[in-house]
C-alpha cells in the first residue's frame, strides 16, 4: 500500500523541469545560446541581402517562431517531461485564440481597406 | 519533438489510476494548481497582446504623412535591449533554480542581476520613446505611432510591473526565507518574466525588423 503511494505520478508544474538537479543549468544555458543565435540571425537577415529580399519577412517569421519554441522548451520547460498534458493543452488553446485574433483582424481589415473609396491625406 | 508525440507519450506513460489531478492519485499539489492558474493568466495576457499586435499590423502603413518606422527606429539600441531582456530571462531562470535548491544567497545575486538587466531594458526603451516624442513623433502623430506606442508601451508597463514585483519578492525572501508560499510566488514570477521575453520576440520581429528591413 505505502509502496504504491511512493510512485504517485504528479501533474507537471509549468516552468519546472522534472529532474532539476542534473539538467537545469545546462538546459538554461543551451536555451540562452540558441535564443542568442536566433536573435542575431534575425537582425542579420533583416539588414543584409543574405536572403532573397522578398523572402525576408517569411524568414523573420520563421526565426521568431523558432526562438519562441526555444523559450518554451528550455526556459518554460514545456513538453520536456512526461506529465505536462494540461499545460500543453492550455497553451494549444491560447495559440488557437491568438492565431484567430491576429489573422482574423488582418484578413477583415485588408478586405475593408481594399473595398474603401480612396481618400486624400490632409 | 512534436506536441502530438509528447501527448501520446504522456497518455501512455501515466496510468490513470495513479495520475494526480486527473485520476485516482488524489488532488494535484497546491504548487501545481497555483502555477497552472498562473499559466492560464499568462495565456490570457498573450491573447490581449495578440489584439495589440493585430492592431499594429493593420495600422503599420497609416503614417498620415508623418515619419515611418524605418526613419525612426535605431536597430542598434533595439539589439542591445533585446540582449538585456534575454540575459535577464536567463538569470531569472538560474535564480529560480537556486531558490528551488534553497540557496537564498545565490538567489539574491541572480535577482539583482535580473533586476539590473530588466531596468537597463526599460531605460533604453523609455529614452527611445522620449527621443521620438521630442522629434514630434509622439503617439498622437499618426495611427501607426498610436499603435506603436500602445503595443511597445504595454510591454514596457509589464516589464516595469515585473521589476516592482521582483523587489517585493526579494524582500519576502529576505524577511521570510524560502518557505513554500514564497517559492510558489517566485515560480509564478519567473513564468511571467519568461513570458514577457516571448512577447518581446514578437515585438522586435514584427515592429522593428519587419518595419525596417533592407
Amino acid at each position: 500500500m505505502t509502496d504504491a503511494h511512493e510512485h504517485v505520478f504528479d501533474d507537471r508544474t509549468p516552468g519546472v523541469e522534472e529532474h532539476e538537479a542534473t539538467a537545469s543549468y545546462l538546459s538554461y544555458t543551451v536555451g540562452l545560446v540558441l535564443a542568442v543565435l536566433a536573435t542575431i540571425a534575425s537582425f542579420v537577415v533583416s539588414q543584409t541581402n543574405l536572403l532573397w529580399p522578398p523572402g525576408i519577412p517569411v524568414g523573420l517569421i520563421v526565426l521568431a517562431f523558432a526562438q519562441i519554441g526555444v523559450h518554451l522548451v528550455f526556459f518554460l520547460h514545456l513538453g520536456s517531461g512526461s506529465d505536462s498534458t494540461n499545460n500543453i493543452l492550455a497553451l494549444a488553446f491560447g495559440v488557437l485564440i491568438v492565431f484567430l485574433v491576429i489573422t482574423g483582424s488582418i484578413w477583415i481589415t485588408t478586405n475593408l481597406n481594399s473595398n474603401m473609396m480612396p481618400m486624400s491625406v490632409h | 519533438m512534436t506536441i502530438a508525440t509528447t501527448l501520446d507519450r504522456t497518455l501512455t506513460a501515466v496510468p490513470t489510476e495513479l495520475a494526480r489531478g486527473r485520476g485516482g492519485g488524489g488532488p494535484a499539489s497546491k504548487r501545481v494548481v497555483v502555477a497552472y492558474g498562473f499559466w492560464i493568466f499568462i495565456l490570457s495576457d498573450m491573447v490581449m497582446f495578440s489584439a495589440l499586435f493585430a492592431a499594429y499590423a493593420v495600422l503599420q502603413g497609416n503614417t498620415a504623412g508623418g515619419p515611418t518606422g524605418a526613419e525612426l527606429f535605431d536597430l542598434r539600441s533595439v539589439f542591445i535591449e533585446t540582449m538585456c531582456l534575454l540575459l535577464s530571462s536567463y538569470t531569472c531562470g538560474l535564480g529560480a533554480l537556486s531558490a528551488e535548491r534553497r540557496q537564498p544567497g545565490r538567489f539574491l545575486i541572480f535577482a539583482v542581476l535580473t533586476f539590473v538587466l530588466g531596468a537597463a531594458f526599460l531605460f533604453i526603451e523609455v529614452s527611445e520613446f522620449a527621443r521620438m516624442v521630442q522629434k514630434g513623433a509622439g503617439p498622437s502623430r499618426s495611427a501607426f505611432l498610436s499603435a506603436f506606442f500602445t503595443l511597445v508601451g504595454t510591454h514596457g508597463v509589464h516589464v516595469a510591473g515585473g521589476l516592482i514585483a521582483l523587489i517585493y519578492l526579494a524582500a519576502q525572501v529576505i524577511a521570510k526565507g524560502l518557505r513554500a508560499a514564497v517559492l510558489r510566488r517566485l515560480l509564478c514570477w519567473s513564468l511571467f518574466w519568461h513570458a514577457l521575453d516571448i512577447v518581446w520576440v514578437g515585438v522586435f520581429t514584427l515592429v522593428y525588423l519587419m518595419g525596417d528591413f533592407h
